[in-house]
């Protein structure tokens, strides 16, 4: 638990700076909310003003609505909030990702919010940023979780797309973040082709397009004549749509899931996908460790996922001041905190006994 | 191995039966004849011999990764799997580079993974170690799967036939004979197998038939036709056996190929009485001399459990062998007869073996009669007899089908009686394995029970995995106190979205954790469906139930609701 009078506070509506008289994340709304990123489950609807990256404006507007009360800002820019300093930091998570970085009484604080250390070319890579205390996200806190380099994923991607001319190929990720990666990716490898899309994954394509992101040409899947064939193209859809009505469209089609979670085999089997693909946009062990190291703070809180795991080997073999940030924390926060492999509801049925949220990403 | 590892990748992602076909087919067209042997050993499933325990494969490696146990505990925690956990945290060790090695499966099966096990101490773990740095990852998961023990494949033996069909343009049934009763991985098996001309003569005389099995029945598709084709008989409530009697041999044979012989050396003195060159397809059951209907099921696996059995479990036990066809006489296979004619012949030799036999052998052989049917409407209440009769239902066989191999649907049905049903609180949930690692899929459920029977002074039993426990009623509103007993553990019947949000639910409601094991707040409710239920002084609520899963979900019903050990105990056979 976060110690009583220190610079971030833990309230009902979620993490608090007093001094800056800000929020960090909040799951409900207030006056004024710091927004590390445009997922679902860090930016939510209804608060006064929002502050975030100008370049997650976009997705944020489209999300929580035209009208909110957004103000922009620059990674890197220092903003007065009170008696506190604040500042956004690239995240590497998705487009406009970012860490906060608040200063007030001789001590700085550093909220990671979600963030990955590898190479993304739609978004500006992650910045390490120094700080006495740290809270950090632990979605893939073990080191089971080491991730390849997002060509090498790609370049597989393409290769199990390409042997394949006689099916369609539906590749389901994340509407929001991995869909518009894999496309940059893909872009990259020199595959040009055009990218048909389900329409969750369209709504995402002009943020990214706006900020000048190489992708290849890609068209709603909806506006395909239907006497086009389908056989040999690439489908990029979110994991709902799996098994749904939308899919009955293509006939014979091959199936992939994009994930971090599809490192472990029992993940991959559950799902019923054909192909499970790693690449995640969040930290693997190695990422997390090192940015805890780069950090260099003196202690360290752990949120979503395997806090207690990484807060554990934090303390006994690296032998920095870590704890888990757990209770209200991680139960407020919807699934993340807790079940780590099935975040994402059932495709295409409600949970019976919680409503499960919108799509989170892994 | 490279080669079977592709294999093995493809048939676990692949989800459709043609292409895992496909697959099978191609691999065992291009393999050499003494890696397809093995090959086609791992993926029938035959229990390969645990070389190393994944305790030990664990040791070697937190040896070499300067991992803390804890941590390697919580990966394994998430993958569920130390083989895998192993393969996934081998970066973490840093081996030293080696040269790689790509060694034919036959050559790791047969030298090198037996030669391992021979190792001792350190020299073991370097070898390991050395190896695991010489594979790429999903073989090192492999060579762990293959070396504890623990390798299967998600794949039919129905399939498997299917491709070597495929490969060798024999008939599928032909191959499903000829894999029957083991199969010895040698390149010359291998070949022999696939062998169009390989005739019977080449047969092992332990040899037996693969078993024809019913299919759920399907009422609408008897209407047309009349009662008097078809012949009922009770659905036995034991094992599925094959006994053979063949060159002054006799094999007793479980539907699950294992020979069981030494467990029943009662049906193996009933088999020496059978002429020669006989195959009988019918129940193992425990049912004695003089008694009118068997003995439950947890009287047979009490002879199941042992390798031999001891004279006072045989007395206590008797074994008998309930015959319902005739597979083979006078050394000529019978299966393309008609049944009526099969179960003619079954009833002369049943009546010339009681007639010489011993009266200690006698005993042993009953047939299994058939059931008066005379309109479809008696079906119904035929089938409500079941129970007093010892049996779980009724078979129906046409009189005119042919002995086929496998599930064949048409010939014979089977129409079991309903399940006997309860409702039951969630008290405990464990992780399950494999692809269900990670999700809380194992549970036990208790139902009422009156305080003050319990011996335990009311908090929960440390150790719910291993028994049972009991657990005060948390609103003490009740005038007299109820506990909640644990009456049955159940794994399946939930769908995967019911699964998923039970998952959720257990992590949030979980009150105490033992080990994997988490207790849950008593408020969910289940019906629970079973085959029969019976006294048992090892488990604390007094009675066990046989084959319990779930049924329904009881969003509905609020646990003060479920039923009680009463209720339970109404429902016992002997009751
Ligand atoms: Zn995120
Ligand atoms: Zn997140």
């Amino acid at each position: 638990m976060l110690p009583p009078g220190a610079l971030i506070q833990h309230t009902p509506q979620g993490l608090y700076c007093p001094a800056a008289d800000a929020w960090i994340d909040p799951w409900r709304p207030v006056p004024r909310a710091l927004i590390t990123h445009a997922h679902a489950d860090h930016a939510r609807p209804g608060s006064q003003v929002y502050w975030a990256v100008g370049s997650a404006a976009g997705v944020l507007r489209q999300r929580l609505g035209q009208g909110i009360d957004l103000r922009a800002v620059a990674y890197g820019q220092e903003l007065r909030l009170g008696d506190a300093t604040v500042s956004f930091h690239s995240a590497g998570h998705v487009l406009g990702s970012a860490q906060v970085r608040i200063s007030a009484g001789g001590e700085t604080w550093l909220i990671s919010g979600d963030y990955k250390r590898d190479a993304d070319p739609s978004c500006v890579p992650f910045e390490p940023v120094a700080a006495d205390v740290l809270i950090t996200e632990a979605t893939f806190g073990l080191p089971v979780y080491r991730w390849r380099p997002g060509q090498e994923v790609a370049a597989e991607i393409a290769a199990w797309w390409k042997q394949a001319p006689e099916r369609p190929s539906l590749l389901f990720c994340y509407a929001f973040g991995k869909a518009q990666r894999l496309l940059a990716e893909l872009h990259q490898l020199g595959l040009n082709e055009e990218v048909l899309l389900h329409g969750a994954v369209q709504t995402l394509m002009a943020p990214y397009r706006e900020q000048g992101i190489a992708m290849p040409p890609t068209r709603p899947a909806s506006e395909l004549p239907r006497s086009e064939p389908l056989a040999g193209r690439l489908v990029l859809a979110p994991p709902s749509a799996h098994r749904s009505v939308w899919m009955k469209r293509f006939k014979a089609p091959q199936t992939g899931f994009v994930s971090g979670w599809m490192a472990v085999r029992g993940a991959r089997r559950r799902r019923g996908y054909e192909r499970g693909f790693v690449l995640s946009d969040h930290a693997d062990w190695n990422g997390l460790l090192t940015t805890v190291r780069q950090s260099q703070a003196r202690q360290v809180y752990v949120t979503h996922g395997q806090g207690d795991v990484l807060a554990r080997y934090l303390r006994e073999v690296e032998g920095i001041s870590a704890e888990p940030l757990s209770g209200g924390f991680a139960a407020e926060r919807g699934m993340e905190g807790e079940d780590l492999d099935e975040r994402q509801k059932p495709e295409g049925q409600e949970a019976p006994l919680e409503k499960a949220g919108e799509e989170t990403p892994g | 191995m490279h080669a079977f590892c592709n294999l093995f990748e493809c048939l676990d992602r692949s989800s459709g039966t043609k292409a895992r076909v496909a697959a099978l087919a191609a691999y065992f067209s291009e393999a050499p004849a003494a890696d397809a042997a093995w090959a086609l050993q791992l993926l029938l499933g035959k229990r390969r011999r645990r070389l190393l325990t994944g305790r030990r494969l664990r040791e070697v490696c937190l040896g070499a990764a300067g991992l803390p146990e804890w941590l390697f505990d919580a990966c394994h925690a998430q993958v569920g799997d130390s083989a895998e956990t192993i393969a996934l945290l081998l970066p973490e060790l840093n081996l030293p580079a080696q040269e790689p090695l790509d060694l034919p499966l036959h050559q790791w099966m047969a030298e090198r993974l037996p030669a391992l096990a021979a190792l001792e101490g350190e020299a073991q773990a370097q070898a390991v170690l050395q190896i695991w740095a010489s594979l790429p990852p999903p073989q090192v998961f492999v060579f762990n799967k293959l070396l504890s023990g623990g390798f299967r494949v998600g794949v039919s033996t129905g399939l498997v036939t299917r491709a070597l069909a495929v490969v060798s343009e024999l008939e599928e049934a032909e191959l499903a004979h000829r894999l029957m009763g083991g199969f010895e991985p040698s390149a010359a098996a291998f070949t022999a197998l696939l062998c169009p001309t390989a005739g019977s003569e080449a047969a092992p005389i332990s040899r037996p038939y693969p078993f024809f099995l019913a299919s759920p029945l399907e009422p609408e598709r008897l209407q047309a036709d009349d009662p008097a084709q078809w012949r009922a008989e009770w659905k036995w409530d034991g094992i599925r056996g094959q006994l053979i009697r063949r060159a002054g041999t006799t094999f007793l044979w479980s539907r699950g190929e294992e020979l069981v012989n030494d467990s029943f050396p009662e049906l193996v003195a009933l088999g020496d009485a059978l002429p020669d060159g006989t195959v009988l397809d019918g129940e193992v059951i425990v049912w004695p001399a003089a008694a009118e209907r068997p003995l439950g099921f947890a009287a047979l696996q009490r002879r199941l459990g042992r390798r031999s059995a001891s004279r006072a479990l045989r007395e206590a036990c008797p074994a008998a062998f309930v015959a319902y066809d005739l597979l083979e006489a006078g050394g000529r296979d019978q299966r393309l007869q008609p049944l009526a004619a099969r179960l003619q012949a079954l009833g002369q030799l049943s009546a010339a073996v009681q007639a010489g036999a011993a009266d200690t052998i006698k005993g042993c052989l009953r047939l299994s009669a058939g059931l008066p049917l005379e309109s479809w409407e008696a079906l119904e209440p035929l089938r409500s007899q079941a129970r007093q009769a010892g049996a779980e239902g009724l078979m129906l066989k046409r009189l005119d089908s042919p002995y086929l191999a496998g599930r064949k649907r048409g010939h014979w049905w089977k129409h079991k009686l309903e399940p006997m049903e309860l409702d039951a609180v969630l008290l405990y949930a464990q992780a399950g394995s494999g692809r269900r690692a990670n999700l809380f899929t194992d549970y036990t459920f208790g139902v009422w029970a009156t305080a003050g029977l319990e011996p335990a002074a009311g908090s929960v039993d440390p150790e719910p995995a291993a028994g049972d426990s009991v657990r005060i009623e948390p609103s003490a509103a009740e005038s007299r106190p109820r506990q909640l007993v644990t009456f049955a553990k159940a794994y399946s019947g939930l769908s995967d979205a019911e699964i998923t949000a039970l998952d959720r639910w257990i992590r949030r409601h979980t009150t105490e954790r033992f080990g994997p094991v988490r207790a849950v707040e008593p408020l969910q409710v289940f019906t629970l469906g079973f085959e029969g239920i019976q006294r048992s002084s090892r488990h604390r609520s007094g009675v066990a139930v046989r084959f319990p899963r779930i049924l329904r979900w009881r969003q509905d019903k609020p646990a003060a609701e479920a039923d009680t050990l009463a209720a339970a105990e109404a429902l016992l056979e002997d009751g």
